[in-house]
């Protein structure tokens, strides 16, 4: 009997409430599996990168004394290097993706299915990827070095050399990446303003000019979402550096990611602690570009409504 | 339509587009083509050095019938099947939630929860390693496959909260007040008025995790290890230790690894590039 004049009064409280109470009940599980496994362990993150800890036993407080280290330590700069490499060469993605959509912008037959081949790369998983360009950088029988040998071209061992390795493991990323920035460009493209590309025709644009000054104004919202992608993407990298070199030779293809990974969990000893402190050095990069991501959306949002 | 169509220019570059759009399409997949290729040959071409002529013989069945019965391959690939089916039932209920009560409601939290998913869910992963074992290690969820689901479904809560709400606040908003008037409850607003409207978006968001989970490489290494729990992409290593230096079947393996998220973009196409490329048209 009790349990139902409180289940009324609840019911009724509700009732009374209900524009106001449902959107919170419909945002708590999401919000709390969000704030358990990603908000709370950025700042556990940061907390821990003041420790050292193995993972195990009593952490020990050290201060700044991670970070100190890190200014010493050469495979830090290494990696914090080949991160701005990444960051740098990564961006070309955009404008091969641009390029190849408007090769592919067409009407002629089959080319709905030339759209999706060339599109194929962005689905494999990078695993897939990387193998894949290993075997195509191959000293021996890599396809790269048979090309290379037509010309009287020595071998080369892209992925054995220091001075190459960072360089081939990009291009291997770029493939996918291109293929996604050219998808959101050919999307891009069918939304153009036709009338606007007729008017400009009459007043003599064409080639160039036209693309420059008509074609990509129109794109700007493909080319935010191409370039937000493709710095996560760059930042996030560590698949294909695990799967073709695992860091070598010599760590020379370390990145920020890798790195990490490497100290707090593999044969290096697992330095938890220190391992944080690069992944908040790596995080701090990312805030950066983070903030002004945030701000064009916040900036937008106003606008629309 | 920029560029100029291709049936307004001259005959001769009408003929040589068509004749550049097979040769640009092979030079763009020759990696993979090459893989395609050694997949099927016999492990005698490799040893006599035959890598890029024709296959003396056509193995493809006993290549792909190697990686299916005589490797782990299949538990792998079993593993990844139950991770990232759960996976992409439980961001399809979570995130229609939450993107219904950011899209449809205005209070003044509102965007602050909504930043905080999309800023999570920019975050450069890494940063989230050592606290997520950690988790993972206290809830005894290490090295399963529950472990891994868990944390998927809550990290990729953030995109598909961006992509839900975004989705929800395009929908014209006067049926939901028409409802309201008629009194209708709001949760049955939300299962009967919206969630049928967002049956595209949640095609599209099924198979876009479908893809990005299948093809996770980092949490698979960092939360799980062995055959017992680990998906095809971390299995598909240890299944090249196993048969080092024989490329006919790492070659067969990894096409096996990488099949299933193609056949999925090839059969959803239409719903896959609707959900990578929401947002690139105003």
């Amino acid at each position: 009997m009790s349990s139902s004049t409180e289940a009324a009064t609840k019911a009724s409280w509700y009732k009374r409430n209900e524009i106001a109470a449902t959107p919170w009940l419909f945002l708590i599980p999401g919000v709390a599996m969000f704030l358990l496994y990603v908000i709370f362990p950025i700042f556990q993150s940061i907390n821990v990168s003041f420790y050292d800890w193995d993972g195990l036993g009593e952490a020990q407080w050290v201060g700044m004394g991670n970070y100190e280290e890190l200014y010493w330590d050469d495979a830090f700069y290494v990696s914090l290097r080949n991160n701005l490499i990444w960051l740098v060469l990564y961006l070309l993605a955009i404008p091969a993706g641009l390029f190849i959509a408007l090769f592919l912008n067409q009407t002629v037959t089959g080319i709905r299915l030339y759209k999706s081949l060339f599109f194929f790369p962005f689905v494999i998983s990078q695993v897939v990827v990387g193998l894949v360009f290993t075997w195509f950088y191959d000293p021996t029988f890599g396809l790269l070095n048979q090309f290379l040998a037509v010309f009287g071209i020595d071998p080369i061992n892209v992925l054995g050399d220091e001075r190459f390795v960072t360089y081939g493991i990009i291009a291997a990323g770029i493939w996918p990446q291109t293929a996604y920035c050219m998808i959101l460009y050919l999307t891009g493209l069918n939304a153009v303003d036709p009338e606007q590309i007729e008017a400009a025709r009459l007043d003599g644009a064409k080639g160039w000019k036209m693309l420059w000054h008509i074609i990509v104004p129109q794109l700007k919202p493909a080319t935010f979402i191409a370039f937000v992608v493709t710095i996560i993407g760059a930042l996030r990298s560590f698949d294909l550096i695990s799967i073709m070199t695992n860091g070598g030779p010599f760590g020379e293809s370390r990145v920020l990611s890798f790195y990490m990974f490497e100290v707090a969990l593999s044969e290096y000893g697992f330095r938890m602690g220190y391992g944080a402190s690069i992944a908040v050095v790596l995080f701090l990069i990312m805030l950066c570009f983070i903030t002004y991501f945030l701000w064009s959306m916040y900036k937008d949002e106003k606008g629309g409504r | 339509m920029f560029p100029t169509p291709i049936e307004k220019s001259s005959r001769t570059w009408q003929l040589s587009y068509q004749a550049l759009l097979p040769a640009a399409l092979v030079l763009w997949l020759l990696p993979l083509i090459a893989v395609a290729v050694f997949s099927i040959k016999p492990d005698a071409d490799f040893t006599t050095g035959n890598y890029w002529g024709l296959p003396t013989s056509f193995e493809f069945v006993n290549n792909y019938g190697k990686v299916f019965f005589q490797s782990d391959m299949p538990r792998y690939l079993m593993n990844s099947v139950l991770i990232t089916v759960p996976t992409m039932i439980g961001c399809v209920v979570l995130s229609s939630m939450t993107g219904f009560a950011l899209g449809v409601y205005k209070f003044r939290s509102n965007i602050w929860i909504f930043f905080m998913f999309v800023a999570g869910n920019f975050v450069p992963f890494q940063i989230l390693m050592v606290p997520v074992r950690d988790l993972t290690l206290d809830m005894g969820l290490y090295n399963t496959k529950t472990g891994l689901v868990f944390f998927h479904i809550a990290f990729q809560t953030g995109f598909c909260t961006l992509f839900m709400r975004n989705f929800i606040k395009a929908l014209p908003f006067d049926l939901i007040e028409v409802a309201r008037v008629e009194g209708v409850a709001e949760w049955k607003i939300f299962w009967h008025v919206v969630l049928p409207l967002m049956k595209p978006a949640l095609a599209a968001m099924a198979v876009l995790i479908f893809t990005f989970i299948w093809n996770d490489y980092f949490w698979a290494v960092v939360l799980t290890q062995g055959a017992e729990s680990q998906p095809v992409t971390a299995g598909i290593t240890s299944f090249n230790a196993q048969y080092r230096a024989a490329y006919h079947l790492m070659s067969a393996g990894s096409i096996v690894a990488a099949l299933p998220p193609v056949a999925m973009f090839f059969l959803m196409q239409k719903h896959f590039i609707a959900g990578l490329t929401l947002g690139a048209v105003k």
